[in-house]
């Protein structure tokens, strides 16, 4: 059964055309990983498959219905990571994981803290993200994807600023997800680590 | 079925052609019912007991008070439908409509500030109806100032959209709150603006009213179908439209059959 | 040589990459986390939506923290409002008479300016660092967040302007009599300002230079606020019966508060893009 699906998705940026007729089909468990040059797309692809911007024609089919018809169904199953972590450097890490989870689910700080310890991030009390390094914000990041639960992890570029520890984290991480029935679309050019069997490659040109 | 109009209507190239078609039809009447309105109010209706010549000046004034908000109206209620349906045809029109009505405002408040100096012995008198003119001029300028601050012309579109649609919901308490705020004035009615009082001054500014609509009527079409063209100038019913223009008018270079034509 | 340089640097990366690539991934956690158990995290069984209330309060309670972090950008506001008001008797004669005559006018300009001045961050900063995007995806009703996040920018700027309004007032020569009437209005007309102004905010989140264009836009639909909030503080000066204009400030703020957030989403979306 797919869990995900993208309907020949074609989008203009201007007068680019950006992308032409992109096809996926993803079931529960599986990871696609999209890869292409700088420029083509992958980003916009991750984007549009959220619903941040709006197709021009194509469909996306969430458990086998149209995302467009309850976006907040859709983007209640969803966790996006893009480029920035979507944090506030003001707050403390735990203030940070706390704010950003409690829009969607209650949240215990036993389970922010434990999120905290699984994902590398020191104990930094109530030091504002500001004063972390960008790896260990990434971190942060990652812990706020656990903490939510999403079924659908979208992740842009997720293993920026990691170091090779951090990258074995992210692969750990992936992997559990898919393993405990979750779907991932992940842009990144480093291998993922996954077995065969999870991995769907989608070059974008 | 009621559908097929509307998206017929909708097609770039269709509303092109059909533009094309129909301005000379309203361009016409316009210059004649201008004209015989302007010699009916220039040379055979009397001047006005109180303003003397003066009066003529609302031969021009009127009919812009009328464009100027008729304009702002259509121009929200086209960019709604562009943003609600996602019309590009009508997200052209409402792009045409800015520069359109800010020029009528403009013309407004000159012809009103003529006009005030013999009347009232100052060019600008805080006039609720020259106030509320001043601030749809402002409007306007903010429609066109956040259109020209986005690069991608269908963001662009929709995000002014919703400020023409916040404006029109606006204008009303606008207009309502500048008239209590200056309750002391003539009222805003065509027959009390102290301009018009006598039925023979009514026709020829009625003339120059209609010839007026039907002017702004040629000149939206005449625009529209420019923007049309520039939005569209990689499709090829494009390349087709200018192919029957001589040659040299077709620029050279990249090849016109752009895969945006794909999108029509 | 060149290309050969390059191929030799990009080479290291993959490799380093590779032997978590070929190992099974499981058994190599790093040392100082071992791999999550879903209770410690709250299990699906466990986890409780939160409601839409539930995740404007908690939005609110960041914004509001965020800015206790920084009290001088979150005073600015009133800063400029408590300096507004006292340049104008500089300007002036400090006459009495004189300054009543143009507190309302002074009052409400003042007002007016300092709740743009901290509209310009509204949605700039969240659209940087990622967070407006997570609210977007949150899969909570953008219209509703969105208003926590304006019923913020009002609590920060609009409410302390009222509570050092009596100041600003009685410094302008106003009656001691007139200070509630005031207070009325600015409360109401601060509202419907902060409304009107986070649409403006919205709309130019995207651009990079927007000071001036946010003002162009925002000022002109405030018009009916500051007409009505100047009459009301006028006729509560004059000690004249305040009721009419604090009628139509209170429809205003009703008609913004029911109409502006759906703006203000659709605004955001497209600043998103």
């Amino acid at each position: 059964m797919s869990e995900l699906r993208g309907q020949d998705l074609h989008l203009w940026r201007g007068e680019q055309h950006v992308l032409r007729g992109v096809c996926f089909e993803l079931a529960a468990g599986q990871c696609l990983q999209v890869t292409g040059p700088n420029g083509a797309g992958k980003t916009t692809l991750l984007r549009a498959v959220c619903g941040l911007v709006p197709l021009e024609s194509g469909r996306v089919l969430w458990q086998g219905r149209d995302v467009t018809v309850d976006p907040a169904a859709f983007h209640a199953q969803l966790d996006y990571l893009g480029h920035d972590n979507g944090l506030k450097a003001d707050l403390s890490a735990t203030e940070n994981l706390r704010c950003s989870v409690r829009l969607r689910r209650s949240v215990t700080p036993q389970q922010v803290a434990s999120a905290l310890a699984l994902t590398g991030v020191p104990d930094t009390g109530s030091a504002q993200l500001r004063y972390l390094s960008a790896g260990q914000r990434r971190r942060v990041a990652l812990a706020r994807l656990l903490l939510t639960g999403a079924a659908l992890w979208i992740l842009d570029e997720p293993g920026s600023n990691l170091d090779p520890r951090g990258q074995e984290l992210l692969a750990g991480l992936l992997s559990q997800h898919l393993s405990g029935g979750g779907a991932a679309i992940v842009a990144t050019h480093q291998p993922l680590g996954l077995p065969v069997a999870q991995l769907l490659p989608l070059a974008l040109e | 079925m009621a559908w097929v109009w509307f998206h017929r209507f909708g097609s770039p190239p269709y509303f092109y052609r059909l533009a094309k078609r129909l301005t000379p039809w309203v361009a016409w009447p316009a210059a004649l019912l201008c004209v015989a309105g302007l010699i009916e109010g220039l040379g055979f209706t009397p001047p006005d007991y109180r303003q003397g010549d003066g009066w003529r000046i609302l031969l021009f004034h009127v009919p812009m008070a009328f464009l100027s908000m008729e304009t702002y109206i259509v121009m929200a209620v086209s960019a709604a439908i562009g943003l609600i349906w996602r019309m590009r045809v009508a997200n052209a029109v409402a792009a045409s409509c800015a520069t359109l009505g800010a020029s009528f405002t403009v013309v407004t408040l000159g012809t009103g500030m003529l006009w005030g100096k013999p009347m009232w012995g100052t060019y600008w008198a805080w006039d609720p109806r020259l106030t509320s003119e001043l601030l749809l001029l402002f409007l306007y300028l903010g429609y066109m100032g956040l259109r020209s601050g986005f690069d991608d012309i269908s963001r662009a579109d929709r995000a002014s959209a919703v400020l023409a649609i916040v404006g029109l919901v606006d204008i009303p308490i606008i207009h309502y709150s500048v008239d209590w705020w200056n309750s002391l004035h003539q009222g805003s009615t065509l027959i009390g603006t102290g301009g018009i009082a006598v039925p023979s001054m009514w026709v020829p500014v009625l003339m120059m009213i209609a010839g007026f609509e039907l002017y702004f009527i040629a000149l939206l079409l005449l625009r529209t179908r420019g923007e049309i063209l520039r939005r569209e100038r990689n499709a090829s019913w494009v390349a087709q439209e200018l192919g029957e223009a001589p040659p040299d008018s077709a620029p050279s270079g990249p090849p016109l059959a752009h895969p945006a034509a794909q999108r029509v | 040589m060149n290309a050969e340089h390059g191929k030799a640097v990009r080479m290291p990366p993959v490799a380093a990459s590779a032997p978590p690539a070929s190992a099974p991934p499981m058994p190599t956690p790093p040392p100082a986390s071992p791999m999550p158990a879903a209770e410690e995290l709250g299990s699906a069984a466990t986890r409780r939506r939160t409601g839409a209330v539930g995740a404007a309060v908690a939005l609110m309670q960041r914004d509001l923290r965020v800015a206790l972090r920084r009290p001088g950008d979150t005073l600015q506001p009133l800063g400029f409002f408590i300096v507004v008001t006292t340049l104008f008797p500089l300007a002036l004669q400090p006459e009495v008479s004189l300054l009543r005559d143009i507190a309302p006018a002074a009052l409400w300009v003042a007002a007016l300016l300092a709740s743009l001045l901290a509209l310009d961050l509204l949605f700039r900063e969240d659209a940087q660092d990622g967070t407006l995007e997570q609210l977007a995806l949150c899969g909570q009703p953008l219209t509703g967040l969105l208003l926590a996040k304006t019923a913020v920018h009002w609590l920060l700027t609009g409410l302390p302007l009222v509570v050092v309004a009596p100041l600003a007032a009685a410094a302008l020569g106003s009656p001691a009599a007139a200070i509630p009437g005031i207070l009325a209005a600015l409360l109401l007309g601060t509202v419907t300002l902060s409304l009107i102004g986070a649409v403006g905010a919205g709309l130019t989140m995207g651009m990079k230079r927007n000071g001036s264009l946010l003002a162009l836009l925002v000022l002109p639909l405030a018009v009916p606020v500051l007409i009505f909030g100047a009459r009301a503080t006028q006729q509560a000066i004059g000690a004249e019966p305040l009721a009419a204009p604090l009628y139509l400030l209170g429809a205003m703020a009703v008609l913004a508060v029911t109409l502006a957030p759906w703006a203000v989403a659709a605004a955001v979306r497209i600043g998103l893009e």
